[in-house]
């Protein structure tokens, strides 16, 4: 067989990715027929930025969910006679077969690594993100409102994270030998309790005036989230439905920790910002409590910076991610994430570079399209 | 004025201490501890020989009392064997030494990787660093302004959109990307630009640019330099970029542009007089605050490019455990962080007249 020309490879791969243009032709047609009735996400499709954005971070989340439907190999499997082969080699043995883009240093298929390294980066980028969040609202909301001793004390804190370069902090706490002191759990435990208070305050707030619902809804609250606590922090879940692998959660806390102090920061501005205003002014003389004010009144106004600045922080996570990778931290040696991909290829990179630019190129149009989207956005919700 | 600079001040050496005491805390888990020992004195050692060793070299007293020590506050250690004296001050083969040594005397110790004194390595690789950053600065800080001066020049145009869009790009491109990119695209001997023009016969070498910056250590050329130089910039010119756009724009929808428009001055002027020196306030504490990141993005191209900077010589302390080491890379890095923090603060009330500090 011969090898495939630039043209015949670009063919071939479209053709992989058969099911998430489908899913994303679905999308786009059923979002543009309703978006007058879907809100701020509706509004997005008047912005064309925030489309391709918007359209950019659909294209890897589908492929993502679809990937062992789009894959041409086994992204661990190495084949023989493959070894840092240039894209569109055929593979020998096996009629109509190609190494669509290659082979890296270990004959590996770079495409399927590429497009599973996608579900990878995307269970853990905006995971690490909302939980940063929970953790970054659940304390800013409190700094920014009361301020006093409570806003030095955490500000100190978050600032303390803040002035440590990422690239050290990652050192110290993304080794195998911190595994063994437990520090990571330790972390884990305290970064990974925020969600629980965050929405068990958030239910008592509301209705703790009518007893019957509000424990309803804390009782819930409680099981499912301790259940999934004791399960992700200390994997001593009983029915073992929640768990965490010991290197995964090291790195996923890390990213989290890294994360929340900004967006304490960010939503301390808000709140102070915000709790100048009338309607917060109507509400303490209507003798609401402080939570209610904070989780119920400010918050939801709060609600489009926030969002944008999610959209951000997923790409900026999706960074970190790769930084860790980059320098060997990742989540494991053999694992297609991108970061580690581009610092497996990096050796090679002046005679073979394949193998590291494309694995590059898809971390760095996701994380395009995460910003457009986040410009789209923001346009759009400033226009109200 | 006096009084914030003070306060500030204290803050930060508060934060200094916090900082470098939980460094020294994670670097010396007694994991850490352990594979110190094993790589420093024989890696077949039992966990009793291990105990012992490090009984012996000072590691067994309690962590707080060692950071006193580094710091130079409490006096080194010494242990006594066989009518010889050893300690934390003897430099080798010495009899006597100073009660107290540490970071405060301006001994910062002695590096387990590269053998030598702590002090001479980061020397070295903070004046190998400068020169990196001298010339990111001289790229990108002109390059930003000029590109989110235009752009915010007149909000909504075609040059503008093509603008943001591009600077949105550059924030999107972490270094490693960007610096992969440009590796293969101009310093690869078999792909992007470099096969072509050797085939032209344009270019001496194999390739256009060199794909390592280790010649750089010696001499700095365009040709070894400019990648790296390059890699670094593009990520902060996107943002500082966006900064200077957004100050721009406000500045341009001001009464006063809008006087001097009706006055009849032309645009060129408008802009050059009126709203460039406004709209530049804002950059500095961007451009100042752009440090740490920039420090971020030294460490990923050191490493990518091979060029035995600061950032090269962190991960090296770092991935080898060089606890001396790294803490004094720590104590450098966190203190960029927080003299910038502190220099662009005060350097936003200097720009700004209308705010005081009481």
């Amino acid at each position: 067989m011969d090898e495939l020309s630039w043209g015949q490879i670009l063919a071939r791969m479209a053709w992989q990715f058969w099911p998430v243009w489908i899913a994303l032709a679905a999308t786009f047609a059923l979002s543009i027929t309703f978006r007058r009735r879907l809100g701020l996400y509706g509004k997005l499709f008047d912005s064309p930025i925030g489309m391709v954005g918007f359209g950019i971070v659909m294209f890897w989340v589908f492929t993502a969910l679809f990937a062992d439907m789009i894959i041409t190999f086994d992204p661990l499997a190495q084949l023989s006679g493959l070894k840092n082969k240039l894209p569109g080699t055929p593979v020998p043995g096996q009629e109509g077969a190609y190494y669509l883009l290659g082979g890296d240093s270990l004959a590996r298929d770079v495409f399927s690594r590429m497009v599973m390294g996608a579900r990878r980066v995307l269970a853990i980028a905006p995971a690490a993100t909302t939980f940063a969040f929970m953790v970054g609202i659940t304390l800013g909301l409190p700094a920014g409102y009361f301020g006093g001793k409570l806003d030095t004390a955490i500000s100190f804190l978050a600032n303390l994270v803040l002035a440590f370069p990422v690239i050290l902090l990652f050192y110290l706490l993304v080794t195998p030998e911190i595994r063994v002191t437990g520090i990571p759990v330790i972390l884990a435990a305290v970064l990974f309790i925020f969600p629980v208070i965050f929405f068990t305050v958030l239910w008592n707030s509301r209705y703790f005036t009518d007893p019957k619902r509000r424990n309803l809804y804390v009782g819930i609250t409680l099981v499912l989230g301790l259940w999934a606590y004791s399960g992700l922090a200390f994997n001593a879940d009983p029915l073992g439905v929640w768990s965490m692998d010991p290197n995964l959660l090291n790195v996923f806390v890390s990213v989290v920790f890294v994360n929340a102090p900004t967006v304490f920061r960010i939503v301390r501005g808000i709140v102070m910002d915000l709790k100048a205003r009338d309607y917060v002014a109507a509400g303490q003389t209507r003798g609401e409590g402080p939570w209610y004010i904070m989780l119920w009144e400010i918050l939801p106004n709060a609600r489009g910076p926030l969002i944008v600045d999610f959209c951000l922080r997923i790409g900026y996570t999706t960074i970190l991610l790769g930084t860790l990778g980059f320098f060997g931290l990742g989540v494991s040696p053999e694992s297609p994430d991108w970061g580690s991909t581009i610092d497996d290829g990096r050796r090679l990179l002046a005679i073979y570079p394949h193998p590291a630019i494309v694995p590059a190129l898809a971390l760095m149009s996701l994380v395009l399209g995460l910003n457009l989207l986040a410009d789209g956005l923001r346009e759009e919700s400033l226009r109200d | 004025m006096l009084f914030f600079v003070l306060r500030r001040l204290a803050v930060m050496l508060a934060t200094a201490l916090c900082l470098t005491f939980i460094v020294f805390f994670m670097t010396n888990l007694p994991p850490n501890l352990e594979k110190l020992a094993k790589s420093e004195a024989s890696a077949r050692m039992s966990d009793a020989e291990v105990e012992s060793w490090l009984e012996k070299n000072g590691f067994g007293q309690p962590v707080l009392q060692r950071y006193g020590e580094w710091l130079g506050v409490l006096p080194g250690w010494t242990v006594t064997e066989e009518g010889r004296t050893r300690g934390r001050c003897f430099a080798r083969g010495q009899t006597d030494a100073p009660r107290f040594c540490g970071v405060l005397q301006g001994e910062w110790g002695y590096s387990s990787v590269f053998r030598t004194e702590v002090s001479e390595v980061i020397g070295r690789s903070l004046g190998a660093t400068a020169w990196l950053m001298l010339w990111v600065m001289i790229v990108m800080v002109p390059t930003a302004l000029l590109l989110g001066v235009l752009s915010g020049m007149r909000e909504g145009s075609r040059t503008d959109r093509v603008l943001s869009t591009a600077a949105i790009a550059s924030t999107a491109t972490p270094e490693y990307v960007s610096g992969v990119v440009l590796i293969a695209a101009f310093g690869s001997a078999t792909a992007g630009l470099s096969p072509i023009l050797a085939d032209w016969g344009w270019i001496e070498g194999r390739t256009l640019f060199l794909g390592t910056a280790t010649s750089a250590m010696d001499q700095i050329t365009f040709w070894n330099f400019a990648l790296p130089v390059i890699t670094i910039a593009l990520y902060g010119i996107g943002y500082i970029a966006r900064m200077t756009r957004a100050s721009m724009t406000e500045v341009m929808t001001q009464q006063y542009i809008r006087t001097a428009r009706l006055k009849g001055v032309g645009f060129r002027q408008v802009v050059m007089r009126h709203a460039l020196r406004n709209a530049l306030i804002a950059p500095f504490t961007v451009i100042m605050l752009q440090f740490p990141w920039l420090l971020n993005g030294v460490v990923i191209v050191e490493t990518l490019f091979n060029y035995k900077g600061f950032g090269w010589t962190l991960v090296q302390a770092a991935s080898n455990n060089d606890i001396e080491l790294l803490l004094a890379c720590s104590v450098v890095a966190v203190l960029v962080v927080l003299v910038t923090q502190l220099i662009s603060d005060i350097g936003y009330v200097f720009l700004n007249p209308r705010i005081r500090l009481a």
